[in-house]
C-alpha cells in the first residue's frame, strides 16, 4: 500500500473510523493506572458525581482516539510525530459498552519553514458514541514527509 | 483537594516524578498509539526522536496520574487533620499542550501543576473553575511537556 504523505491530507472531511467498543474492563483498568478517581472506577461514588454514573478517563477516551487514528491513517502515512495537541474539549462521558466513530477534518496544511521536506497537518477529529453524541474534539497537529520531488502520484 | 477558596493563582505543587521504562513505552504504545518510533529502538534512533520516545499520550497520561495521587495526598492530610475534603469534579478539556522534547526510555520527568486562573461558574454556583499550567522536565531539567487544564473544584459553601 502506498504511503500517504502531506499531500494526500488537502484542507476537508478526511474520512471517519470504527466502529471501536469500549469495555467496562479497559475503563477499569486505564483509569487504575493512570486517574484513579472514584468517577472512574467506583459505580456507586461515580453515580453521586457530576456525571451520573461510571465514565471513563478523559486520557483514556483521548488515548482511544490516537489509536483509532494510528488503525485509520497515521499507521500508514510518513508520520514525523505530532509537537502538541492545541484543544482537547470533552463534552460528554465515555461510558462502558460504547461503540465509538471518529470523525476527522483536515483543517490546515502547510510546509514546515524550519524543515521544508516535511508538511504541518492540523486535524479537527470529534468521537460519537453509537447515539450520535460527541463525546471528544480534539484540535492537533501532525508532522508529515512530503512527497519526493518528481515522484509520481 | 483543596476547595476552590482555599487556592490561589501562583500556586505550585510539585507532583513527584516518573521513570519512563523501555518495556513500559512500548506496552502503552501496543495499546494506544503503536508508531514504530514508539514500539522500536532502533526506529526510535532513525526518527526524529532520536530514540525509543514514549507516546506523547502516555506522557500526558503519567501527568494525570500524578495528579490523582496528589489530590490524594492532600486530602489524606486535611482528613488527617480532621478537615473535610473537597471533591475534585471532572474536566471540560485542556489547551496548548506541548510535547516540547522527546521523553526517551530511562527518561525521569518531574512533574508539577502552577494555578494560571480561578473563576466561579455562573451555571453551576457549587462549583469553581480551575485553570492550571501542568508541566514535566526531565532529569536535565529540560522541560518536555506542558499543558494548560482546566478542572471543576467544590467551592466551601457549597449547598449552604
Amino acid at each position: 500500500m502506498m504511503t500517504l504523505t502531506f499531500e494526500d491530507f488537502p484542507p476537508g472531511h478526511f474520512g471517519t473510523f470504527g466502529p471501536r467498543h469500549v469495555t467496562r474492563e479497559e475503563i477499569l483498568a486505564f483509569a487504575a493506572e493512570f486517574d484513579p478517581q472514584p468517577m472512574h472506577l467506583d459505580e456507586e461514588a461515580a453515580s453521586r458525581s457530576m456525571l451520573k454514573g461510571l465514565s471513563g478517563s478523559g486520557w483514556h477516551l483521548c488515548s482511544i482516539m490516537m489509536r483509532m487514528m494510528v488503525d485509520g491513517f497515521v499507521g500508514r502515512a510518513a508520520s514525523l510525530g505530532s509537537p502538541g495537541v492545541n484543544e482537547v474539549r470533552w463534552l460528554a462521558p465515555l461510558r462502558p459498552g460504547d461503540d465509538l466513530m471518529l470523525d476527522v477534518d483536515v483543517t490546515e496544511a502547510r510546509v514546515s519553514r524550519s524543515r521544508p521536506e516535511t508538511g504541518i497537518v492540523t486535524f479537527k477529529s470529534v468521537v460519537r458514541n453509537a447515539a450520535g453524541q460527541a463525546l471528544c474534539e480534539m484540535v492537533s497537529p501532525i508532522m508529515l514527509g512530503r512527497r519526493a520531488a518528481g515522484q509520481a502520484g | 483537594m483543596r476547595f476552590f477558596e482555599d487556592i490561589e493563582v501562583g500556586q505550585r505543587r510539585e507532583l513527584g516524578s516518573f521513570t519512563f521504562t523501555a518495556d513500559g513505552i512500548k506496552k502503552f504504545a501496543a495499546q494506544f498509539d503503536p508508531q514504530r518510533f514508539h514500539l522500536d529502538e532502533e526506529a526510535g534512533r532513525r526518527s526524529l526522536f532520536g530514540g525509543l520516545a514514549a507516546s506523547g499520550w502516555h506522557v500526558g497520561s503519567v501527568c494525570m496520574k500524578l495528579l490523582v495521587a496528589d489530590g490524594q495526598r492532600q486530602a489524606a492530610e486535611a482528613a488527617a487533620r480532621g478537615e473535610k475534603l473537597a471533591a475534585l469534579g471532572p474536566s471540560p478539556g485542556f489547551r496548548e499542550l506541548r510535547w516540547i522534547k522527546p521523553v526517551l526510555a530511562g527518561d525521569t520527568i518531574s512533574f508539577a501543576s502552577e494555578v494560571e486562573q480561578l473563576r466561579t461558574s455562573e451555571k453551576r454556583p457549587e462549583w469553581g473553575i480551575l485553570q492550571a499550567r501542568n508541566t514535566g522536565t526531565n532529569q536535565r531539567g529540560e522541560l518536555v511537556f506542558s499543558l494548560l487544564a482546566t478542572a471543576f473544584v467544590a467551592r466551601r459553601n457549597a449547598g449552604a
